[in-house]
């Protein structure tokens, strides 16, 4: 027996071939969408991981330091270093922010980190790590800058000596390392203005300004231009020391909120990247119905035009099972078009991505599970049709 | 006539209602018709007259309402089906030819004549050599490898008869097989179909309207009222080679 479908597809292979590619770019756009939300959820794993870090302490009730703002003293670090099984333990700082390079900026996360502590970078691709405690930055390669440039960030400027590679904030932005007490300055630095106007306040202030307690508005003002607030201590645990009884004894002792590693990736994961996984996840279920709709209207189009030789073929005694089969054939064959020309679509557009754009094996054999399962049931419309063709039609009035 | 029932096609008072009460339509109201193997006969009568649905009754895709069908010494129909295997009926035992014809145009020429065979469970090789002969026979070999649109009518014609030979049926229906042809290919048509008869023992009925080929019929039913009557008919030989539409 000869393949019935076999020959329609390469009687008609070019409506076959164009409609598998467009099929297969929509099916691409699929992959992508879950290359996207892998890219995320290991985007996350990678900020984690870079950190270094086995418990992150942050402000009591917060969800911090990535998915709420969290606020700290910067000398709680102390205590916690004393506690049994803390290794290391380092301020750590993290804000979003604008960074100029000359007449460009880049959307960076800044983060402060003691140089050598918990925090600095684990790994560089160029350069060397943070040595001075002022003015000096280690730059995520994403952001463009070079080893060498000075970049702006608020009013000071920063020599970038290292780069990384794969060192982004949840929401995919690149990271620019610079040492603590700088980017705590940064985040709490008025305008000029504002320092002039505070200190007129001050000074004003008969609580303030006593003749009789010389120092006393110097020491006033100097306080409230230092920034003694961090968003959270990174600890390193000592071999053999669990991470959850650590945790436990810092909640007890320090009154602060402590994450494990495993609770971290549960709040990234869950909370911060949730909603965005949502929403591709919708995307997902719209591009699987549409692609289904598109097979099924492509298939059945393809059967209507062929209800005469149909008609024809039952006349001269094809079983309806040949004939169900052909157009089955014929629908997973578009799928497996489909399935190649977007695989090979998004393995090539992925890196052009913003973000990162994860492409597990995985995800494309259940992609191609979905394709196989969409194309079937997409021809159960057409080979309705068929098998309601009378053969009686062939031969006419 | 019963020698021609134990091998030809023997209808017996053969009715056919269309649709119930009120509206229904008495299409065949008692038809008598007998074809010998070997004989081509014509089906003629005025539109509406009943010969398709005559056809259909004989040919397996609709069912009669009563009376009575033999099929190549088989009974076929006896108030009801007699045979289970309708699909099976018409592959092996009944060959169709249509007013066009009706192709399955992503088959070459040869697969379109092969897949009778095939469908029938015969190994390709088999069924393609089966195929060629036919073609070979009806002078339509040399286009063996090409897609049917690419032939003229009249190619496509015996192609689709060779389909319809193909599995040695003892019965051919053919309803108007010569309307879309010009006279001379529509009287080789029919010196074809008298040549296989022959050749291959096959009764066939020849439905037409067609003035051109009616007086080549030696024997015509006629039908009108949902009855039929036979009459002789010319028996014209027609022996048009003049444009090699034939084989000798
Ligand atoms: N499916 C149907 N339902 C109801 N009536 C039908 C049906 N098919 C045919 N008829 C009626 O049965 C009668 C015979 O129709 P049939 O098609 O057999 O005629 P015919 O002799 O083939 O005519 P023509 O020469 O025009 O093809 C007509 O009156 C027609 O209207
Ligand atoms: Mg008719």
């Amino acid at each position: 027996m000869i393949s019935l479908a076999g020959r329609d597809i390469s009687h008609a292979w070019g409506k076959f071939v164009f409609t598998g590619i467009g099929l297969g770019l929509l099916i691409g756009v699929t992959l992508s969408m879950a290359g996207i939300y892998r890219g995320m959820v290991d985007d996350a794993k990678a900020l984690l991981d870079n950190s270094g870090a086995d418990l992150w302490v942050v402000q009591q009730d917060t969800l911090g330091p990535y998915a709420e703002s969290s606020s700290i003293y910067d000398d709680q670090y102390r205590g916690i270093l004393s506690m049994a099984g803390v290794a290391r333990a380092a301020n750590v700082t993290y804000f979003t922010m604008q960074v100029r390079l000359g007449d460009n900026d880049v959307r960076a996360m800044v983060v402060g980190i003691v140089p050598g502590g918990p925090g600095q970078p684990g790994y560089l691709v160029a350069g060397r790590h943070i040595t001075r405690s002022h003015y000096e930055a280690v730059a995520d390669m994403a952001t463009g800058f070079a080893l060498g440039d000075r970049i702006r960030i608020r009013r000071n400027l920063y020599t970038v000596v290292g780069l990384t590679r794969r060192m982004v904030s949840s929401g995919g932005d690149p990271m620019v390392f610079i040492p603590l007490k700088d980017a705590q300055e940064a985040q709490f630095l008025k305008d000029n203005d504002a320092i002039v106007q505070q200190r007129r306040r001050t000074a004003a202030n008969p609580a303030f300004d006593r003749p009789s307690v010389p120092g006393l508005l110097d020491a006033v003002i100097a306080s409230q231009s230092t920034n003694p607030y961090v968003n959270a201590v990174l600890v390193q645990l000592k071999p053999g020391h669990g991470p959850d009884q650590v945790a436990d004894t810092i909640r007890r002792w320090k009154r602060l909120q402590v994450y494990t590693r495993m609770e971290m990736e549960k709040i990234l994961v869950g909370k911060l990247i949730a909603t965005s996984a949502r929403q591709i996840g919708m995307f997902l279920v719209i591009l699987s119905v549409v692609s289904a709709a598109i097979v099924a209207f492509i298939i059945y189009t393809l059967t209507l035009g062929k209800i005469r030789e149909i008609a024809v073929l039952k006349l001269i005694g094809t079983k309806n099972r040949t004939i169900a089969g052909m157009i089955l054939q014929q629908a997973v064959a578009l799928g497996i078009i489909g399935f190649i020309v977007g695989k090979t679509a998004a393995f090539f557009w992925a890196p052009v991505f913003p973000k990162y754009v994860l492409l597990l094996p995985g995800d494309a054999v259940r992609g191609f599970l979905a394709v196989m399962m969409i194309c079937v049931l997409a021809s159960v419309l057409a080979i309705r049709v068929a098998l309601k063709v009378d053969p009686a039609e062939a031969i006419g009035g | 006539m019963a020698d021609i029932c134990e091998s030809g096609i023997c209808i017996e008072s053969l009715r056919k209602r269309y649709g119930k009460g009120e509206t229904a339509v008495d299409a065949l109201k008692g038809v008598d018709m007998q074809v010998a193997p070997g004989e081509v006969v014509g089906l003629i009568g005025p539109s509406g007259s009943g010969k398709s649905t005559l056809l259909k009754c004989l040919g397996a895709v609709i069912e009669p309402t009563g009376g009575r069908m033999i099929l190549g010494g088989g009974v076929i129909y006896d108030d009801g089906w007699k045979i289970s295997d309708l699909r099976a009926l018409r592959r092996d035992k009944i060959g169709f030819i249509f007013q066009a014809p009706y192709l399955i145009p992503f088959l070459n020429v040869t697969d379109n004549v092969a897949l009778l065979p095939m469908l029938a469970g015969k190994a390709n090789g088999d069924a393609r050599k089966r195929a060629l002969e036919l073609l070979d026979a009806l002078d339509v070999v040399h286009r063996a490898k090409a897609m049917p649109p690419q032939l003229s009518g009249g190619e496509q014609q015996r192609v689709a008869i060779a389909r319809a030979l193909v599995n040695r049926p003892p019965v051919i229906l053919a309803d108007e097989p010569t309307a879309p042809l010009d006279s001379e290919r529509a009287l080789s048509v029919i010196e074809i179909l008298n040549q296989m008869a022959r050749q291959y023992e096959t009764a066939i009925i020849v439905v037409t309207h067609d003035e051109k080929i009616i007086p080549t019929f030696k024997r015509i039913y006629q039908i009108r009222d949902g009855h039929t009557q036979e009459t002789a008919g010319e028996g014209k030989m027609v022996h048009n080679t003049k444009n090699g539409l034939l084989s000798a």
